[in-house]
């Protein structure tokens, strides 16, 4: 009887398309509306998660999240390297500084200061598209990441109406009338703000910001083996009073942030709502309908002999089954738009919790617009067979 | 007639009532029917006399309030829903007025329902059917579906279905009421060459009087009793095909 129940399906085609064609579109558009958010959320920890040598940041305890800079005394980071268990901990300068292009005009500037012997906190080698990390250590040196270095920072064009020139190694900077000259292009995650990145040594950074009593940002720290992070972090809690988290809870303090105080969960939630509604109701009204008309063969089958419980397994597997063509359609297009937004200012993460949450939507709507049809089939008088 | 021990269906006193207070109605009141294995019965009577809802008390459709009502022995009342669905499936055979083709199933897919309800192979279940359609003389039809079939094809696609598991009884409800008089005729003859048997017992509700003539007896029902049982010869010539 699967096979009855497949055909019953798949020939009735206006009925199995409208169904189809509803859950595609809740299923992209739930899967859309995640990804780009969580797209947005994973630029807001792009650094913490590019910064993936340490195993804990240490920080003033009223930091809420990475771009939310509250100094330390530069020499806070020495206290951190004498706490029992840190196998090393370097200074690590955050902080927004304003350039000024080759044109005359400025452009605000996300800079990281790494410690100047280790470098602990640079762009891996592997991300390095022009120069090398060690070329930091040339005079003046900054490595540019490769977005801001084509667009905000380019040059600009040499004609009227021409192209922008991207930034490349030897082009020159003022950083707060300091001169930067560009010693490496690196990739980075886009950032929330999508400000260009700057890597230079913490002490030419201390150079090019503002002078300030104090300026280190962040302390950067590992556990020696066998240490647990977690638990390192609650000793230089107790033993500085400074906050220290690891990388995930770093992350999740600073996702949690924005998370409260901007307006894109509220905006994103609606719109996964409405297309869980949207989608629901196209599905529930259509499979009711394709029930209904069908109430006359599945009393006939009933009175042939059919138990309900077949009947309502024929029922639910014709619901999954366009369940899952609408959700494997729907989480296609979403990743077909993924692959083509790849490389553009658009955020866009696909992880695999996604695909099983919308899943798990998809299934949802199934079980609801099942519901109704599963009760008339329960309650399914097979005498109704002999009515004319 | 050969009389057997074993009766296909004996109803005593079955008393069937629907609603309550003074909606209530009472469809059968107090009906006694004996059939014999191998006949061919006719239940005729005016409208809401209470046929159908005797063919159902008799299929196991519905239970009757009151009353006894065996097929082949077997009190379909009291051996309870699931095994009375089961009994149903394995021994009860359909034909409905309005034929219950399901229109996305190929003529071969709707007459093999029956077979698949019971759990029988698809594979084995297309060979029986095909026989089945054989039968009706319609097997080169069989990958059509209703919708592309004359009512009288359609009415030998739903009797191919009826009888490919073999039932011991098959019970048709107005068979011929939507066919013309030369396809109606031509579709009891072939329930009388193909359908009826020894084994197999038929049960025909019908206002057609045009075919009582295919009857073994007929039963006139009138306010929810059987008011007159007559024997009624069948004037077929068994010597010629169904469809001749």
């Amino acid at each position: 009887m699967i096979s009855v129940a497949i055909k019953m399906l798949l020939r009735d085609r206006r009925k199995s398309f409208l169904m189809i064609v509803g859950l595609t579109f809740a299923s992209l558009l739930i899967t859309q509306q995640m990804a780009i958010f969580l797209g947005i959320m994973g630029r807001t920890i792009g650094f913490i998660t590019d910064t993936n040598l340490p195993d804990l940041w240490v920080m003033d305890p009223k930091v809420k999240f990475i771009d939310d800079i509250k100094p330390l005394q530069d020499t806070e980071f020495l206290r951190i390297r004498g706490v029992e268990g840190v196998a090393w901990a370097v200074p690590l300068y955050k902080g927004t500084l304003r350039a000024r292009l080759e044109d005359g005009s400025f452009q605000v500037c996300n800079v990281a200061g790494l410690d100047d012997s280790t470098l602990i906190g640079s762009p891996s080698p592997l991300r390095m598209v022009q120069g090398r990390v060690e070329d930091l250590r040339h005079t003046d040196g900054v490595i540019v990441d490769e977005a801001g270095a084509a667009t905000k920072l380019s040059r600009p064009p040499r004609k009227p109406g021409g192209p922008r020139t991207p930034l490349g190694i030897g082009d020159v900077l003022e950083l707060n009338d300091h001169r930067a000259v560009v010693v490496g292009i690196c990739k980075i995650t886009r950032t929330f703000q999508s400000q260009p990145l700057l890597y230079t040594t913490y002490s030419r950074a201390t150079t090019f910001a503002p002078r300030e009593r104090k300026l280190l940002s962040f302390v950067l720290a590992k556990a020696k083996p066998g240490v647990d992070p977690a638990k390192l972090c609650a000793r230089i809690r107790g033993t500085t009073g400074l906050a220290a988290y690891t990388n995930s809870q770093f992350s999740d303090l600073t996702i949690g942030y924005f998370m409260r105080n901007i307006q894109a969960p509220i905006n994103f939630g609606i719109s996964v709502l409405l297309s869980f509604i949207v989608g629901a109701a196209i599905a529930t009204q259509t499979f009711s309908n394709f029930t209904l008309e069908n109430l006359r063969y599945l009393g006939t089958f009933k009175a042939m002999g059919a138990s309900s419980g077949l009947l309502l397994r024929m029922t639910v597997l014709q619901t999954l089954l366009v369940g899952a063509v609408g959700f494997g359609t729907g989480v296609g297009v979403a990743s077909l738009f993924g692959v083509v937004s790849k490389g553009t200012e658009l955020a866009f993460q696909f992880p695999w919790q996604l695909l099983a949450g919308t899943a798990g939507a998809i299934f949802l709507i199934c079980i609801l617009s099942s519901l109704v049809s599963l009760r008339r089939v329960v309650v399914l008088e097979p005498a109704m067979v002999f009515k004319s | 007639m050969a009389t057997n021990e074993v009766l296909a269906v004996r109803c005593r006193d079955v008393k069937k009532s629907f609603g309550q207070g003074s909606a209530r109605v009472q469809a059968l009141r107090g009906v006694n029917l004996e059939i014999q294995p191998g006949e061919l019965v006719m239940i005729v009577g005016p409208s809401g006399c209470g046929k159908t809802t005797l063919i159902s008390v008799i299929a196991g459709i519905l239970d009757q309030d009151e009353g006894e009502c065996r097929v082949y022995s077997e009190d379909l009342k009291g051996i309870g829903p699931r095994a009375r669905t089961q009994y149903r499936g394995r021994h009860i055979g359909f034909v409905f007025q309005a034929l219950n083709l399901v229109p996305t199933l190929s003529a071969l897919e709707n007459v093999s329902v029956p077979l698949l309800i019971n759990g029988i192979h698809p594979r084995e279940a297309i060979a029986r059917s095909t026989e089945a359609l054989a039968k009706v003389e319609l097997v080169e039809r069989k990958d059509s579906f209703p919708g592309e079939l004359s009512g009288g094809q359609q009415q030998r696609v739903a009797i191919a279905r009826a009888l490919v598991h073999e039932p011991k009884l098959i019970v048709c409800d107005e068979p011929t009421s939507a066919l013309d008089h030369e396809t109606g005729r031509k579709v009891m003859k072939l329930m009388r060459d193909v359908v009826l048997s020894e084994d197999r017992t038929l049960l025909v509700v019908t206002h057609d009087a045009r075919i009582f003539e295919f009857a073994d007896r007929i039963a006139r029902m009138d306010d929810g009793r059987i008011v007159e049982l007559t024997v009624a010869g069948p004037k077929v010539d068994q010597s010629k095909g169904a469809f001749q």
